[in-house]
Order: structure tokens, then C-alpha cells, then sequence
């Protein structure tokens, strides 16, 4: 479709070009004269018409590409952004009646560092969280060791301690219902929360 | 007829008895609970009630049942009409300990038989009668033969939210008169449940809520004075202290509180020092704060790679026990309220005992409560702060949050015996257990100081 029309523009291009250099003398022959220039007019209003229709045609093609790319792009930055922010929020774990941070939980919080590092703009809050089985206060400064020993890890590994804040709810909030060791270790938790920057993150 | 209170001297119960607290009069012995009955007089039913569940939880009596109740006349002259003739006698007898009660007294209160009563074993006899608005509990010394003491108390109308609170005071005096010391009638015990801090008298009844928020609530404590308590609430990330009056329901937050989590308040007896628990970043650590003037916060311990929390102060001032995890495991630590001289207090075999929580200085100042955790649940335990020896008083199911009541014998305590938890109050002396509350999820108690004082004692 598009190479036809451009065909068809240049052979009435050739066309107006013939007839002007056969034109000869237009003054001594009026009259052919007359004929002449109003079928070159003719011939040049064609022309022009096809350019408009060809350029008009190429813009929205080129409109159309690029709400395209911009769809595109959005869209894998928000997956990038939801990828982001569920890693942020994935929870550690500890022992009963510890704070140490788990070796195995220690590659979840390398990627809250690198996403940290990735996000300037990202504060985040940690919260400690225990088990029933403690002593109800107890357990209020136990959640806040839990708290602040994600938090010095995320420090220790290069991330601003100004971005994050601590609180514990001891055993206050329990994720899971239950007496038994299965629910009291998904109890037994640091939860990630964002509380600023959270918008259009990176990845790392 | 004529309603008597029958005190027999009984020597059947527990035999874990403890020797402690004032002891006044010729009756009370450690270890020995005087028996009691009580018979109906028309009118007087609920003045009654609460009087004779008083005396039966205040656990210095044995609470005897006549055969035939009601239907045996324990007078034994004619003229026991209506409340006329005690009500004479109470006018006219005195109170002094152990006195016969003269003349027209004893002559008015003669229709009590007393042989029979000393046949019986019995000690004291007791009437109660009622004119108006008032109330009169004459006391008789059976062995004595005579009036021991009258009580004259003003009640307010059934319907008066005072009503309960002034026959418990009734009642914690005729204890005074019977053992010479005075019951815990009219006490009350805060506990959270579903995060919000309520408030029940000790006998069971006029649960109520006293929290004005929504926001979840923690660790309530009494003020000396029993006019306001503290409590700490979850707000915002944090943990703030609050003032709460008992009456106005009126509540300010504690000064400085809200910058960090703050938690586990308690009074010092001069009314104007609060200790408490903060966590930080450096972990949790106790302060002190001047909560009239607002000012002079202080702190207390530097944990660094241990946490301290849970102040408890001795009744003196003096001391404040605490909770430290600078051994390992939490167990319970002493030191002056001004933080020097932090030193173990209740005694633990390393790598064998386990976490020690919870501690709560008895009135009397002689003994810390705290619970522990033997064998994975949790038991209450007492330390008797002279000898520093502990020993175990709960073995049922988890047991926790011991609370003292004004009379250092009793305990309130949070457990889940009978298959959920709920607040349960024992008797050290007896080893009795009541439970306070049928209602799941009440914990964190905290026991009242004696509240007002108001009924007077006839000259």
C-alpha cells in the first residue's frame, strides 16, 4: 500500500517534468500555454495531496509506535516495581528466644541492601514480632532485638541507618493463629514495611 | 430471727501456711482459720451477700453451714424480733478487743447463746442489721461472752455505684476487728483484654471498661493513691506511657513519652517518681521520670548487650526489682532506685533454670512474685527477699503475671487451667485458688491498694 502510493507520486512527477520541457516557448502559444499551466497545476496539486496523505499516514504510524513503547515501558516498570517491593517485604525468621540473624536469612536481607542501594529515596520500617509462648512484656524488648538486628545488618552492609526505622509489637500481632511450633515459628519474625520512596522502584 | 456470723475456730485447713502480717487479738493464729456462718435477715440480702463473700475470700476463716440453715434458731431468748434488739446492743457495746459486753448490751445481744457457740468451737458471732442508711455489724467475742466490736457504716441507696464498695469496706473491717488486719474487699484489679484495659472488683463483680481509646493497650499499674493508673498504648510506631484518672477518665500522656517504646510503668510510693521500660536501638533500658513535675528523666541501667525492664519498687522507695537478660536468659535483678548496686535477686541455676519474668514487690515489702518457665510453660513463683529463697506455687497448666492484693497474702494471676486464660486469685497462706473471671483472654493483672477508707466505727 505504501510503496504503491510512492510509485504512483513519482510517476506524475516524471509526467510534470516531461510536459514542462516540452512545453517550448510559452508566450509564442498562448493558448497551448493556458492548457499547459492549468494541467501542471492539476498535475502539481496531485502531488502535493499525495505528500500530504503519505506524511499524515507516517506520523500516526509513528504516534502509534511510540504510545506503544510508552505502554511497554510502563508496564515493565511497574512489574519491576511490584518484583521490587515484594522482595522488600519478604520476612526473616528466628529461633525461640533469640535475635540473631538466621544464615539462611541472611541472603533475603542482602537483596533488601542492594534494593536499598538501588532506591535512594526508600525508607523502610522494621518490625519485630514474637511468638505467645514468652512472657507478654518480655517479649516487647525481645521484638525490638528483632527489629534492631535486621536494621544492623542493613546498616553494617552500607544502607543509611537515617532510612530505617524499628518498632516491636512483641506478641501483639501474630501473623498466624495457633499453639503450635508450626505457628509460633512463622510468628517469630522482622516484618518490611516501606514508609517513603515507594514509588516507581528499581530493580538492582 | 436473729442473723448471726458463727466464727468457729477450726484447725482443718491447708497446712503450708505461712506466719506472717500483724496479729492482733487472742483468736487469730498462723495456720488457723476460725470458722464462720452466715443467716439471712429479710432486707439485707445484698449488703449481706457481699459481706459474707468477703469474709469467705479474705480466706482467714472457715465458712461453716448450719444443718437446717436458715431454720435454726440460734438465739435462744424470745425477744430476737426483727433488727430492734441488735441494733440496741450495737449502739450501746464498745469495741474494745476481747471487753465483755455490759449491761444493757449484753442483755440485748443476750439472745445469742453463747455457750452453745463455744460448744460449737466458735469464736466470733456476728449481726448485721440494717435502719435507713445505715449499717451495723456487731462483732461478738464468743469466747468472751461478750460484744467485741460494733461497726457503723453509712450505706449509699442499692442502686449507687458506691453501694458494693461501701459494704466491702464494712467487711475489710470486721476483719480488722476479728484478726486485726483488715481485708481486701474493697480492692479492685485492672487486666487488659482484647487490648483494652477493664477493671473488676476482686469478688467477681462490676467488670468494667476503662480504657478511652481504641488503640491497643498495655501493662496497666495503680498509683499509690489508687486515684489514677498508668498504662502503655501502641501508637504510631511507638510506645506510649499514659495517666489515667480513676474518675474523670481523664488521661495525659506520661512527659517525653512517644519518641521511642516505652513500656511497663510503675509508681514509686511518693507519688511522683514512675519508672519504666524503654527500648531503643541500644536495646531496652529502665529510666526514671518525675510524672508531677514533669521533668528529670533519668536512666537507670545501660544495658548495651542486655535488656532491662519490668521496674517493680519496694514499697519503702528504696529498691526497685527488675527483669535483666545480662545473664542470658531474662531472670529477675535488684538494685537502689537509683540504680546503683544492680545485683541478682532471686537465685537460679545457670544453664538449668529457666526465664525469669514478671516481678511484682509484695506491700508488706517482704517478697517478690514472679513467674518462670519450668519446663516449657510457665509457673508462678515467690521470693522471700530476706533469705533470697524462692519456691514454686503454681504447678497447673501456665501460670503467670502474678499481682499482689494490699494484703500480701493473695495473688492474682493470670492462667489457663481450666483450658483458657483467664485471672484466678490464690491464697498463699491456705493455698486456695478462686478464679476471678470466666471471660477468655484476660491477662497483665494488676491489683488496687486498699480504696478509700470512709465508713467510721462506732467510739
Amino acid at each position: 500500500m505504501k510503496s504503491v502510493s510512492l510509485l504512483l507520486v513519482l510517476g506524475l512527477g516524471f509526467a510534470a517534468v516531461s510536459g514542462a520541457c516540452g512545453g517550448g516557448n510559452p508566450p509564442e502559444n498562448p493558448a497551448p500555454a493556458v492548457d499547459t499551466a492549468a494541467e501542471n497545476q492539476r498535475m502539481r496539486d496531485s502531488i502535493a495531496a499525495a505528500q500530504a496523505e503519505a506524511e499524515r499516514q507516517a506520523a500516526a504510524e509513528r504516534e502509534r509506535l511510540e504510545q506503544q513503547r510508552i505502554a511497554d515501558s510502563l508496564a515493565a516498570l511497574s512489574r519491576a516495581g511490584s518484583e521490587v517491593l515484594a522482595t522488600l517485604a519478604s520476612m526473616i525468621h528466628f529461633d525461640y528466644d533469640r535475635s540473631n540473624i538466621r544464615s539462611d536469612d541472611m541472603g533475603v536481607l542482602d537483596q533488601k541492601v542492594a534494593i536499598m542501594q538501588a532506591n535512594p529515596d526508600l525508607r523502610i520500617r522494621v518490625g519485630g514480632h514474637c511468638d505467645e509462648r514468652g512472657s507478654d512484656e518480655y517479649n516487647l524488648a525481645l521484638g525490638n532485638r528483632r527489629a534492631q538486628a535486621a536494621k544492623q545488618y542493613l546498616v553494617s552492609h552500607g544502607v543509611d541507618a537515617s532510612r530505617i526505622e524499628t518498632q516491636s509489637w512483641g506478641e501483639e500481632r501474630p501473623l498466624v493463629d495457633g499453639h503450635d511450633e508450626s505457628a509460633w515459628s512463622q510468628n517469630r519474625r522482622s516484618e518490611f514495611e516501606v514508609i517513603g520512596g515507594g514509588e516507581n522502584l528499581r530493580r538492582p | 430471727m436473729t442473723p448471726l456470723l458463727v466464727v468457729l475456730l477450726l484447725v482443718t485447713q491447708d497446712t503450708s501456711a505461712i506466719d506472717r502480717g500483724v496479729r492482733i487479738g487472742i483468736v487469730y493464729r498462723p495456720g488457723v482459720r476460725p470458722g464462720m456462718v452466715m443467716l439471712p435477715r429479710k432486707g439485707l440480702d445484698s449488703v449481706r451477700a457481699i459481706v459474707a463473700r468477703d469474709l469467705d475470700y479474705s480466706d482467714r476463716f472457715e465458712i461453716i453451714t448450719l444443718p437446717g440453715g436458715d431454720s435454726i434458731r440460734l438465739a435462744t431468748s424470745a425477744p430476737a424480733s426483727g433488727g430492734a434488739t441488735p441494733r440496741k446492743g450495737a449502739g450501746r457495746t464498745q469495741s474494745s478487743s476481747g471487753s465483755r459486753a455490759r449491761g444493757g448490751g449484753a442483755q440485748a445481744i443476750g439472745s445469742l447463746n453463747y455457750p452453745l457457740y463455744q460448744a460449737l468451737g466458735a469464736d466470733f458471732a456476728l449481726d448485721i442489721t440494717v435502719a435507713g442508711d445505715t449499717a451495723v455489724a456487731t462483732l461478738h467475742d464468743v469466747g468472751a461472752a461478750g460484744v467485741r466490736r460494733a461497726i457503723r457504716a453509712v450505706l449509699p441507696p442499692a442502686t449507687d455505684r458506691d453501694f458494693r464498695q461501701a459494704a466491702h469496706r464494712l467487711a475489710d473491717q470486721i476483719v480488722q476487728a476479728a484478726v486485726g488486719a483488715p481485708g481486701i474487699g474493697a480492692t479492685r484489679v485492672l487486666f487488659v483484654s482484647d487490648g483494652k484495659v477493664w477493671q473488676i472488683d476482686q469478688d467477681g463483680a462490676d467488670r468494667k471498661l476503662v480504657s478511652s481509646t481504641n488503640r491497643q493497650a498495655m501493662s496497666p499499674a495503680w498509683a499509690a493513691d489508687a486515684r489514677q493508673f498508668a498504662y502503655m498504648e501502641f501508637q504510631a510506631g511507638k510506645g506510649w506511657l499514659y495517666l489515667q484518672d480513676m474518675v474523670t477518665g481523664k488521661r495525659n500522656p506520661v512527659s517525653t513519652t512517644g519518641t521511642a517504646l516505652d513500656f511497663t510503668p510503675a509508681f514509686a510510693p511518693d507519688g511522683a517518681t514512675m519508672a519504666f521500660s524503654r527500648a531503643t536501638e541500644e536495646g531496652t533500658d529502665l529510666y526514671t521520670i518525675n510524672i508531677k513535675n514533669n521533668c528529670c528523666l533519668r536512666r537507670l541501667t545501660v544495658g548495651r548487650f542486655s535488656d532491662n525492664l519490668s521496674p517493680t519498687f519496694s514499697p519503702d522507695g528504696q529498691r526497685i526489682a527488675f527483669v535483666s537478660t545480662r545473664p542470658g536468659l531474662p531472670q529477675i535483678y535488684v538494685m537502689a532506685a537509683d540504680g546503683t548496686d544492680q545485683q541478682l535477686f532471686a537465685p537460679f541455676d545457670y544453664g538449668v533454670t529457666g526465664s525469669s519474668n514478671a516481678p511484682e514487690w509484695s506491700p508488706d515489702g517482704q517478697s517478690v512474685a514472679f513467674h518462670r518457665d519450668v519446663a516449657g510453660t510457665l509457673q508462678v513463683f515467690v521470693l522471700d527477699v530476706r533469705t533470697r529463697t524462692v519456691r514454686q506455687l503454681t504447678s497447673v497448666g501456665r501460670n503467670e503475671d502474678p499481682t499482689w492484693a494490699p494484703d500480701s497474702r493473695h495473688l492474682a494471676f493470670v492462667s489457663d487451667r481450666s483450658g483458657y486464660r483467664q485471672l484466678w486469685i490464690i491464697d498463699l497462706d491456705t493455698g486456695r485458688i478462686r478464679p476471678l473471671l470466666q471471660v477468655s483472654g484476660a491477662r497483665l493483672p494488676a491489683w488496687s491498694p486498699r480504696l478509700t477508707e470512709a465508713p467510721s466505727t462506732t467510739p
